[in-house]
């Protein structure tokens, strides 16, 4: 770029920008257009959902909604309150259950089986267990929970979301598990520790915000899904008293009402909606915070 | 407990590292334990599937396939209009989906922004992934259909002569609900091609700029080919999605258990009919509710393999 007064190689870059052919500069640009296009194309959905639960969901809002239990039809006021501790404990039990599988497998996979078939094996399992469509866990946990038990269950739920996070829950702590260096294995079995001293002690910790986030983003998705729960943990009016019992979760709700025709119900559909969004907003802000603190980087 | 090992005698020595080996050997066999049941719990879901579904198999046998009669009244199920909206449905959406989700995945991961406003928009795509399924279809409903309906009335209008666009729309059809799909796919798309293409070795582009390549040449011809298999992961991701995506196709799809040509009609899915239908039902119904859902299983299964060794390949190929 600057001036020089003697001739040298570099004053040849100059030159060098126009050996570009008009045609290829056109297409360059066309493309450029065409994917802000795109992407602006998609912002607008992506914005207009978020506007809309917002300016739907907000009018109706009120420490009422955590409290009270859904009001029937044409009554003014009530709330979800059944429905967020139904979430709650549906999250909690899939958690329960997804955490220790999704991260020992990771573990496997990573540290003792790294690069064998057995670990293709495993990894091909998980691949394609996380293209299992949401609503066949859902039948899958009918028919190990439901038809055992006799009935719609928030346990049942939780495993059919269980199954869900498995595999985001695997994959994320598996990433986070190979990113740390392998010269942090070497010097901790240099210094005389055990495979199992080394991973517990020195690899999770390297690896904890991966997995943290892994789980986090996999209670987000679970927190949302409605399919697998609609023929799971079904619905209910009041407060569950057990796990084995049908239960009310936040998404269900919202199905529910939205479909319904009275206008109390569906406002609380869509005050659902902006609690379930924002609540997944938060999280996946937790999330995102939680993955930039890398201990190694 | 090793540092103590160290001041003890040779003997407390020898037995904790004994007792070192024994935890070790413990947790290995009991990773590898969780690894085997993660890998083999889809034969689980298969096999409980197939076992309620069973009276429904041995009743109809293959035939329920290409049976295109679901009616509950005569208790008599076949699924070919559920699976035929099934695989239109996702494929209209991944028609949408993959150019205008690979196009951004471009976007964001080359500068035409600055990093600052970069990292924001790639974060609120990164968000809408995680927007409920049910949020997407009241969305749907109320918002994105009636702001489409004129324009594809439009479509109608010009081209009703062509039976794929026959009817006139409503609210409520078999492409509505693609495009509320395709929607729904495109972050996932989006997140993961977007990470197969920054997480590139930054050589691939300096190589390919010093030889003259433009910036949009190297896209093209070397950061998307090299990035493929990310982007095949990506879309078979999404594909699966669509297929089973259950609650926009149930609140959009117009439930409509039949095959039409024009794609404003109303179908259904399968996932949609087992929404609908499951609380309700039992005995036949019941277990024939299980075989469509072990048919969506077994679509998404061949689906995902199909993507598992298209993805191997190219990795054997880098």
């Amino acid at each position: 770029m600057a001036p020089s007064d003697q001739p040298n190689p570099g004053s040849n870059q100059d030159a060098m920008s126009y050996t570009v052919s008009p045609r290829r500069k056109w297409f360059g640009t066309f493309m450029t257009v065409l994917v802000t296009g795109c992407a602006l194309l998609l912002a607008l959905p992506l914005f207009s959902i978020l506007w809309t639960v917002i300016s739907r969901g907000a009018p109706s809002f009120s420490p009422d909604l955590f409290t009270q239990l859904p009001p029937p039809p044409l009554m003014k006021g009530g709330g979800f309150g059944n429905a967020i501790v139904g979430s709650l404990i549906v999250l909690g039990i899939a958690a329960l259950i997804s955490v220790p599988f999704g991260v020992m497998a990771a573990i496997f996979v990573s540290e003792f089986a790294r690069g064998t078939k057995f670990a293709s094996f495993v990894r091909f399992g998980i691949n394609v267990l996380s293209g299992v469509p949401s609503i066949i866990m859902g039948l899958f946990a009918y028919g190990v929970v439901v038809l055992a038990t006799g009935s719609f269950s928030a346990l049942a739920g939780g495993i059919a979301l269980a199954i869900l996070m498995v595999p985001i829950v695997e994959r994320t702590a598996e990433e986070g598990l190979k990113s740390v260096p392998m010269e942090t294995r070497q010097g901790a079995i240099g210094v005389g520790a055990t495979n199992f001293q080394t991973i517990t002690q020195i690899v999770l910790p390297a690896a904890l915000p991966s997995i943290a986030t892994g789980v986090t983003l996999s209670l987000a998705r679970a927190s949302g899904e409605t399919a697998p729960l609609l023929i799971t943990a079904l619905f209910n009016q009041y407060y569950a008293k057990g796990v084995l019992e049908p239960i009310a979760t936040l998404p269900v709700l919202i199905y529910n009402f939205a479909g319904a025709p009275y206008k109390n119900q569906q406002e609380l559909a869509w005050a659902a909606s902006l609690l379930l969004v924002m609540l997944i907003l938060v999280v996946s802000i937790i999330a995102r915070s939680l993955s930039r603190r890398q201990t190694f980087g | 407990m090793s540092s103590s090992a160290v001041n003890d005698s040779p003997g407390t020595a020898k037995k904790s590292i004994a007792v070192a080996r024994l935890i070790d050997r413990i947790f290995l066999g009991l990773t590898c334990a969780f690894a085997c049941f993660v890998a083999v719990v889809l034969l689980w879901i298969i096999a409980s599937l197939f076992s309620i579904a069973y009276p429904a198999i041995a009743k109809y046998g293959l035939g329920f396939i290409t049976a295109s009669r679901w009616s509950p009244v005569e208790d008599l199920y076949g699924a070919l209009p559920q699976i035929y909206g099934t695989i239109m449905s996702s494929l209209i959406a991944l028609l949408i989906a993959v150019p205008l989700g690979v196009g951004v995945a471009v976007f964001l991961s080359e500068d035409f922004l600055p990093a600052k406003v970069r990292t924001p928009v790639a974060f609120v795509i990164e968000l809408l992934a995680a927007v409920p399924s049910v949020v997407y279809g009241l969305w749907g409903i109320f918002v994105l259909v009636p702001a489409i309906k004129p324009f594809l009335e439009g479509i109608y209008r010009t081209f009703g002569w062509i039976p794929l666009f026959s009817t006139a729309p409503d609210i409520r059809g078999l492409f509505q609900a693609s495009l509320v799909l395709s929607i729904m796919i495109s972050p996932i798309i989006i997140a993961i091609s977007r990470d197969a293409l920054i997480s590139l070795p930054p050589q691939l582009r300096q190589g390919s700029l010093a030889l003259g390549a433009t910036r949009w040449e190297t896209i093209l011809k070397v950061l998307l080919p090299a990035a493929l298999s990310g982007i095949i992961g990506a879309v078979m991701l999404a594909l699966g999605r669509a297929l089973g995506e259950t609650m926009a196709a149930a609140m959009l799809i117009g439930n409509a258990p039949r095959i039409s040509a024009s794609v404003f009609d109303p179908a259904s899915t399968i996932a949609s009919l087992i929404a609908n239908q499951f609380a309700e039902a039992s005995g036949l119904q019941l277990s024939s509710l299980l075989y469509t859902g072990l048919i969506l299983m077994l679509l998404t299964l061949a689906v995902n393999v199909l993507a598992e060794v298209v993805i191997s390949r190219f990795q054997q190929i880098e």
